[in-house]
């Protein structure tokens, strides 16, 4: 099975294009259909299940440091997601320019 | 379409039934008590370790594969900041430790879900520091430890590759909040009903938001073992050899 590699391992573009759609679909969906939902970073609600569960919880430690704002979270977030894409990306780019050279 | 408003209702029911439960993916700074951070972080110590000595072995035996390491670290960065809607009308996450688990071993990822999770809880203040190891366990340990075993599960029944991997990642993804629903269980059991209602309530709750979630990293998983197959093929050998399976 190891041996034969050019064919069946190609990068099927169209194929793979129609799975990422996929997943947009599923993020869509909910966006389309729950109109009145609010869609929060659930973290907040947490919070409160717990302290209905267990009223008298007194959460006994504190972050050293919260983003002071929704846009400073979210430029974190965004600089998360940004840097790990650029690594995902040179990496395809340096396997594929490899994989050429050597063929 | 009928059966599509249905669904849809059935979620908004959900929704508006339990307005306040929480689809969170990390167990929030101060909110699980001591004894339960400590007993969660002894647990994920050993895999961490083990961790830290299986990437060693990978890194100087084959140097080489240290961008293949780099990518599945980049995988699980870029997907823990996706926050993603779901049917419950709330966001969270996938946790893209699968695709590390499946290629590098569940040890090696107990390292990556790590410093993923560090990094969100000091510059993000998502998650925590006192719920490292709890968090950690749930989405470093367990999470590639499933994705791996029901990679090799899906080998052994001879499945399609696609589905080998689509499985192992979107199972581990679901199990990693099934494990964090059973963590808020066990440390705030309900007054009535106890650890079993706290269970049932936070799992009924964790697993449908999440079940969208699971499919989706599943299916982006596939398509980056996709690109890995296709021009890194030498490297996936390299990786089969170091860990003894031709």
């Amino acid at each position: 099975m190891d041996t034969k590699v050019k064919d069946n391992h190609k990068f099927n573009l169209g194929k793979n294009m129609i799975l990422f759609f996929l997943v947009v679909l599923l993020a869509i969906t909910p966006l389309l259909f729950l109109k009145d939902a609010e869609f929060e970073g659930a973290d907040g609600q947490a919070e409160e299940a717990i302290t209905e569960i267990a009223t008298d919880y007194e959460p006994w430690f504190e972050p050293f440091w919260e983003p002071p704002s929704g846009e400073i979270e979210s430029l974190l977030f965004s600089l998360q997601a940004g840097l790990g894409a650029g690594i995902i990306g040179y990496a395809i780019g340096y396997l594929k320019g490899k994989n050429k050279q050597e063929k | 379409m009928k059966k599509n408003r249905r669904w849809a209702l059935g979620a908004f029911l959900i929704v508006f039934a339990m307005p306040t439960v929480s689809h969170a993916m990390h167990i929030m700074e101060g909110f699980l008590p001591k004894g339960w951070c400590v007993f969660w972080a002894a647990l994920t110590l050993p895999f961490v370790v083990l961790g830290f000595r299986s990437i060693k072995k990978i890194i100087e035996e084959k140097p080489k594969l240290k961008v293949l390491l780099a990518m599945v670290g980049a995988f699980a960065f870029v997907l823990s900041a996706l926050k993603i809607p779901s049917v419950t009308g709330s966001c969270s996450h996938p946790t893209g430790v699968g695709l590390g688990a499946i290629l590098f071993g569940p040890t090696a990822m107990a390292v990556v879900g790590l410093i993923v999770l560090l990094f969100q809880a000091i510059l993000l203040a998502h998650g925590g520091l006192t719920t490292l190891g709890a968090n950690a366990f749930s989405m470093a340990v367990v999470g590639p430890l499933v994705a791996y075993g029901v990679y090799k599960l899906a080998k052994k029944a001879k499945a399609p590759k696609g589905v080998q991997v689509f499985l192992a990642a979107s199972l581990g993804n679901l199990m990693t909040y099934v494990v964090t629903s059973f963590q808020l269980a066990i440390a705030f059991p309900a007054e009535v009903g106890g650890f079993t209602a706290s269970l049932v309530k936070f799992m009924g709750i964790f697993a449908l938001t999440q079940v969208p979630l699971a499919i989706s990293e599943g299916i982006l998983t596939v398509i980056v073992y996709n690109a890995i197959k296709a021009y890194g093929n030498q490297e996936l050998k390299d990786l089969n050899a170091l860990r003894g399976e031709a």
